[in-house]
Formats: C-alpha cells, structure tokens, sequence
C-alpha cells in the first residue's frame, strides 16, 4: 500500500514541478494517438457507412473482418508493421521504422476496426424510412450522409472515443515499432513498462495517474459534445 | 442503381487511400538518401541489461554530438540483437554472448568484433539459502546444489545473453532443467530487472549480471549474492559492425561508433561508470584485451 502512496505523491510532485520530460512524453502520446484517431474516422466512417447502407458480394466477410479487427491484438499489429518497415523488409526504403511516423500507422490499425465498427452499427439502427423519404425529398447523396451523420452523432462520437481509446492504450505495437526510444518515440504505456522492468514503480505510477487523467480529458470533452447536442 | 453507388462508394474509398499510401511513399522516398539508408542515423541493437544500467545514456549524447548524427538504441535480448544484425537490420551491435557472437563472425554476418568491457554474473538467492550454496566458489556445483534441493530457481527464459550463460552453466553442472518436469524452476520471459524483482518476490534463486543487481538494490529486500568469481562467470560485451554486404547499412557510423567505444577517454568514462555510487566499478574497460586475456588474469587473481 504504501507504494502506491508513494507513487501518487511522486505523480503530484512531477505534476507540480511540471517535469520538462513528463510533458514531453505527454504530449507526444496526445499528438500520435489523435492522429491515428483522426485518420481512422476519416477512412472508417464512411467504409462503416457504406457498409451500413450497402448489400454487395462480399459484405459478410468484411463485417466480420471488422469484427475481429475489433479485438485484434497490438502485438500482432506491431510484429506485422515491423517485418514490414525494418531495414530489409519490403517497405524498409521508406526509413519510417522506429518513428512516430510508424507508432501512426500501427495505432490505426487498431482505431480503425473501432471506429468501422461503431460507424457501422450506429448508421445501420437508423429507421431505413427516415434514408428512403431523404432520396424521396431530393437529397443528393452528400445531403443524405450529411443528415445521416446528425441522426447518428451519438454512435459518432462513441466511434471517436473507442478508436482513441484503442490508440492511447496500446503498448504492445508502440513497444515494437516505436522502440521506446527516449526523446523520440517514447510514450506514456512504453514508458510506463520501462519503468515497472526497472523497478521504478514510483514514477510508473506517477505515469499512470497521467495517462488516466488524459484519457479521462479527452473523453470528457468528447462526452460533453456528445451529451450537449443531443439537448438541442 | 444503388448498389452500383454503394461500390463506387467504397471503391473510391479504397482507392483514396491507396492513393493517398502511394503518395506517403513517394514523399518520404523523395527525402531518402541513394544510398537506401539515412546517413545521419546509426540503428544500434544492444542488450536490455546494458540499456537498464543507463551507460549508454551516458555515452551515446557524446557519440551523437562529435559525428552529429542520430543512434536509435533498440533494447532488446542479445539472442534478438544477434538477429536483427543477421538479417541486416541494425548498423551496430553490442552483446554480450562471446558464443553466438563468433558464430555470426564465422559466417560473415558481422566483422570486427572486438572486446569493450566485462564484469561479472553473480548467483543471488534467498538470504537464508535453502540449497546451502553461500560462498561456494565452483558456480557449476553451486547449481547442482540448487537442482538437487529443487530450491526456486527464476531463469530469464528469453534467449537473451543471461540466459545464453546460464544454460551454459548448467550443461557445465551437468543438470539441464526444464519447466516442463522441474517444477521449481521458473522461466520470467521478461527482461533482468523485471526476473530479479519475481526471483525477489518467489524467494528464488537466479543468475545476474552484476550491475543489474547493483542498480536495483533498494528492491532486493530478500535476495543476496551467494556465488561470484568463479571464471565462468565473467561476462564480456563486445561490439561488432555488421556486415556492409548485407546493404543498406551504415557502415562508415558503425566503424566510428566501434572506435568511438574503444577510445581512451570513453574507456575511462565506462570504467568510472557508477563506481562512486556503488563503492565498485559496474563495467571494467578491456579495450585491446581478449576473453582469454581477462579469463587467464581472473583466474589467477584471488578471489
């Protein structure tokens, strides 16, 4: 018990102290998980949305794909995205392994099925009515996703937070393509698993609190949008 | 008709971002060098109980400062490092399993190893020391003590250049264990920190460099070290280029980093390493020396 003490003291003392490299590691893991989460809504909620709206050959395989790519494994992801990026690999010559350029990739993988997922479901409990008198009225197809994307913003922004969630919780994939490496790839999970091997469980706990407290940010002010809307 | 819609839709899609892949790669193959690798950047793959002592920390902002360039450290187990540098995916290696190293010499996977430093491994157990080993000075009877107790032994279980030597000194007891029938010995799968804080936990023997134990002291309430200076228990860490016919290497960093490391001044900083902080030196330079040189000094200093 007192180790735990110990460890939220020392979070409130680097907290304080405003530690150069805590908010270094912080922001970092901010900026790569918002990206991955950023380009996974904007490949994701529109192949969830045709999923939803579309019958084509094919479909049934690519949901469930979705499906498992939900409870995909971050060390699968990163074990592939490696024996692709390293050196000799086939995309060795973009020089991206061991870089947040990578830590990107790797976290939309895993952001992606999320935000399909739930794009997916969201769009699909829509009443098909209310999408048949939209064409009905005149609506062009933009129009159509448009207001489709207003009924569905709960199911929205849960995608938002699911596939960040995915991003930021990940450490497997991050360790792996990522390498921890100080000043350059190293965030908030990997840092914390290089603390917990070192022994220093002071500061792995000072890290956790931290990692807690930003997702807990993040999807407060997500939530907040999400409930907000639904009043007007 | 919508159906037609539906798969334009996602064709376009799909499309898009291939598009959109195909352009990441042409631009960052635009910034590439000719020479297929960045030559301001040196790939070192090392061992996590180097990487945990933080020497390289020490020494690696020196390096990076004189030849400006980049070195990106990738920690891992020496069986790992060994790998990367057999497949051509790091510039430099620095690992301590003299073995499996001179394998990857022989066949032409790296060239110019050479000898930086060594200490040593120490085998820590349990203060009270149910298998009686404290002060033998054989390491090979010591385990065959700890097998035949069946006294907890936390093995590293992770082909990394601990478990490389510690296999090596059981086949030197003459008692192989494993876990499927040897109930009291352990494989952590995890780096040495991480095995010596469960050897701590379980009350479990196991095998140490001498520097991670050191440097984890404050957490070792139940765990001493029992047996040291046997010879076999030193431990040499050695660098080696790897080899530029694989290409795409960067060979001329790699050749800079190998003498950088053998330098007078850096061999003083390695040797001076943490030795005020300890009362005794983690690392003891040996640049110019060889296995058999430190080996036949050790063995005839007393222990």
């Amino acid at each position: 018990m007192d180790l735990i003490w110990d460890g939220i003291r020392e979070a409130a003392r680097l907290w304080w102290s405003g530690d150069g490299e805590i908010i270094e590691i912080t922001l970092r893991t901010l900026a790569i998980s918002s990206a991955a989460t950023a380009l996974a809504l904007l490949v994701g909620i529109p192949i969830g949305a045709v999923l939803a709206l579309r019958r084509f050959w094919g479909r049934g395989l690519i949901v469930a794909a979705v499906n498992t790519g939900m409870g995909m494994p971050p060390v699968v992801v990163g074990l592939v995205l490696v024996l692709i990026l390293v050196r000799q690999g086939p995309l060795g010559s973009l020089e991206i392994i061991y870089t947040p350029t990578a830590m990107v990739i790797a976290q939309l993988f895993l952001a992606l099925p999320m935000v399909v997922g739930f794009s997916l479901a969201s769009i699909q409990s829509v009443n098909p009515r209310l999408i048949g008198q939209m064409w009905a009225m005149g609506a062009n197809r933009w129009q159509v996703l448009w207001l489709l994307a207003r009924e569905t913003r709960l199911g929205l922004l849960a995608a938002v937070m699911a596939g960040f969630g995915a991003a930021i919780s990940e450490v497997g994939a991050s360790m792996q393509v990522g390498a921890n490496l100080a000043g350059e790839t190293r965030v908030l999970p990997t840092a914390i698993v290089l603390e917990t091997g070192r022994g220093n469980w002071e500061v792995a706990i000072a890290l956790g609190t931290v990692l807690v407290a930003l997702a807990f940010i993040v999807n407060l002010v997500l939530t907040t949008a999400q409930q907000r809307r639904l009043v007007t | 008709m919508r159906v037609t819609t539906g798969r334009t839709t996602l064709l376009g899609w799909l499309t898009l971002t291939a598009l959109a892949a195909l352009a990441l790669v042409a631009t960052t193959s635009a910034c590439r060098s000719d020479a297929g690798y960045n030559e301001a950047e040196l790939i070192l793959a090392t061992t996590t109980s180097l990487n945990d002592s933080g020497l390289l920390d020490e020494l690696v902002p020196l390096f990076e400062a004189e030849e400006e360039l980049n070195v990106k450290i990738i920690s891992v187990g020496t069986g790992a490092a060994l790998r990367m540098g057999t497949e051509g995916n790091a510039d430099v290696l620095l690992t301590h399993a003299p073995i499996a190293e001179q394998e990857l010499v022989e066949a032409g996977d790296v060239i110019n190893r050479t000898l930086v430093a060594y200490n040593d491994f120490v085998i820590v157990g349990p203060r009270d020391d149910p298998a009686g080993v404290a002060g033998t000075s054989d390491v090979a009877a010591a385990l065959a003590q700890i097998a035949d107790a069946g006294a907890i032994f936390a093995s590293r279980g992770d082909d990394s250049g601990t478990h490389k030597k510690e296999i090596a000194l059981w086949r030197d007891a003459d008692r192989v264990p494993s876990v499927d029938s040897d109930e009291w010995y352990l494989e952590v799968g995890q780096g040495m920190s991480a095995t010596l804080i469960v050897a701590n936990q379980r009350g479990a023997y196991s095998l140490t460099d001498r520097g991670t134990f050191l440097s984890l002291s404050d957490h070792m309430d139940q765990l001493t070290p029992l047996v040291s200076g046997d010879v076999r228990l030193l431990n040499f860490y050695s660098v080696m280029e790897v080899n530029g016919a694989k290409g795409r290497i960067n060979t001329a960093a790699a050749k800079a980093f190998r003498q950088f490391l053998l330098r007078d001044d850096i061999q003083a900083l390695i040797g001076e390493y943490l030795r005020e902080e300890y009362g005794q030196p983690l690392f003891i330079p040996a640049a110019g020396e060889t296995e058999a040189t430190v080996s036949v000094r050790a063995g005839a200093a007393p222990n």
